[in-house]
């Protein structure tokens, strides 16, 4: 069978695609980064201004908003070409549907999850993170935020179809995104105590590789479903 | 040599399947699990440390591995669902759902009613609860996802992606206990080597956890039967089965 383009010329141009979309409605890129910089600011409001008390949560309260910010926006990943059909053209395509799906992930991270990890140092400014610990913040939302992405866009794709997907997104990808989490804020708490972290930075790699190898397929099997 | 299995994938052959094998499946369960918990509530010895409150590892060991071996169940049944397109599979899947919901939330409950007067606290954040929990939440996903879908058909091939993504936590939750150092104990029952523990002690947990296996066997059964019925509401097997049921 003919395809046309080369898989590379397929990735590049849905990449660049999307890219550009997004940027012509800016408001998909700064919303969620919004709601980011917004959950960060409530918790020194909730549980008060004391620098040592907001230096021992920030690393969790950071990497949880980052959790619901990537879930927010992911929301919006397949939603707008679902509604105008192009989702069944990329379906219907001779392109393997996994490359596809891949570059739209990577797409939404470049969107969602970057300026993200830009913001992050600012608002661990504004927490009193200890100063060690920037670079674990950084490298832990690098290496994090693309699981994220790859885990949360399954979710995403089994739910795209449904009306009140919203609220089901979250009891699914919610759960996926445990592990990411706990391994990221360990890092985050070894590197404030002048411990090494490379091995919890090591399995947070280890769910990137493994998540960037299977869940393309996954969700690219999510949404023959969703779109049948 | 598995021709013989893909009769079973006619609902009509499968609903008759059901129906031979749950009184089996249900007796035997009543019978181990009344002969291990009695066995172990009143006879077995009492824990030279923990004293009587040891006792709780009667429902709370059997229930915590089964909850991960319905879990497997429900995986793989799916992964025969989409990968051979058999719907009796999906059902199955589907039927196990809440069952493995529950005694999930079974070992979870006796977990923190045994770790109160043991560690002191009902709950803590520690590798294996937190991945016990994780399971949980993945059931309730798996059940809200077949649920919130009109189409049957689509809800099982969803709920069953999910099922086999989730399947990743099984592991985990296994060697928790042997990755991270834990408050909860190792395992104490090993297949390879010998265990942990006295045969006294041993043979009544060993089974409640067979007792408990077909115990889920039986209730899924039920709930398979009656998730054939309602997928084949429109057949006229079904519809003769009724009327047999009516004129009785």
């Amino acid at each position: 069978m003919k395809r046309g383009i080369s898989y590379t010329q397929a990735f590049l141009t849905l990449l660049q695609r999307d890219l550009k979309i997004a940027i012509r409605h800016r408001g998909d890129i700064f919303n969620p980064l919004l709601f980011f910089v917004l959950v960060v600011t409530l918790f020194p409001l909730g549980i008060g201004p004391e620098p040592q008390v907001l230096s021992r949560v920030a690393p969790g309260i950071i990497w949880v908003a980052a959790l619901l910010a990537s879930m927010l926006s992911l929301e919006r990943l397949f939603k707008a070409d679902f509604n105008d059909g192009s989702l069944e053209q990329m379906l219907l395509s001779p392109q393997p549907l996994p490359i596809l799906v891949l570059s739209k992930v990577l797409a939404h991270w470049i969107l969602t999850g970057v300026p993200l990890i830009l913001v992050a140092p600012l608002l661990a400014v504004l927490l009193h993170l200890e100063s060690n610990s920037y670079t674990a913040l950084i490298l832990t939302l690098t290496v994090g935020t693309p699981v994220l992405s790859l885990l949360g866009a399954i979710g995403v794709a089994l739910t795209v179809g449904l009306r009140k997907g919203g609220v089901l997104l979250s009891l699914l990808i919610l759960p996926l995104y445990i592990p990411v989490l706990i391994f990221a804020t360990s890092a985050i708490d070894a590197a404030g105590l002048n411990l090494p972290y490379t091995g919890q930075l090591a399995i947070i790699g280890a769910m990137l590789v493994g998540s960037l190898i299977m869940a393309p397929f996954a969700i690219g099997a999510s949404l023959r479903v969703s779109t049948n | 040599m598995w021709k013989w299995l893909h009769s079973y994938a006619d609902p009509e052959r499968a609903y008759k399947l059901a129906s031979t094998l749950l009184p089996w499946f249900a007796f035997s369960a009543i019978l181990l699990i009344s002969v291990g918990t009695i066995w172990g509530m009143l006879f077995a010895p009492m824990d030279y440390q923990q004293g009587e409150s040891f006792r709780i590892i009667y429902i709370h060991v059997p229930s915590a591995s089964m909850s991960m071996a319905a879990y497997m169940a429900m995986a793989s049944a799916s992964f025969v669902g989409i990968v051979w397109q058999i719907k009796t599979a999906d059902w199955v899947a589907a039927s196990i759902a809440p069952i493995g919901a529950v005694i999930t939330f079974i070992a979870l409950l006796t977990g923190a009613a045994w770790g109160k007067p043991m560690w002191g606290t009902w709950w803590v954040w520690d590798a294996r609860l937190t991945s016990e929990l994780v399971l949980l939440f993945l059931y309730l996903g798996v059940i809200s996802l077949y649920a919130s879908f009109e189409d049957k058909v689509l809800a099982a091939r969803a709920a069953g992606i999910l099922a086999i993504v989730g399947v990743i936590n099984i592991p985990i939750i296994k060697y928790s206990v042997d990755w991270w150092s834990s408050l909860h104990q190792p395992a104490t029952i090993k297949i390879t080597e010998k265990s942990a523990m006295p045969m006294e002690m041993l043979a009544p947990l060993l089974i409640n956890i067979v007792g408990f296996g077909l115990m889920i066997g039986a209730i899924t059964l039920v709930r398979y039967k009656a998730e054939i019925l309602a997928r084949n509401g429109m057949r006229p097997w079904v519809r003769e089965l009724a009327k047999a049921e009516a004129s009785k």
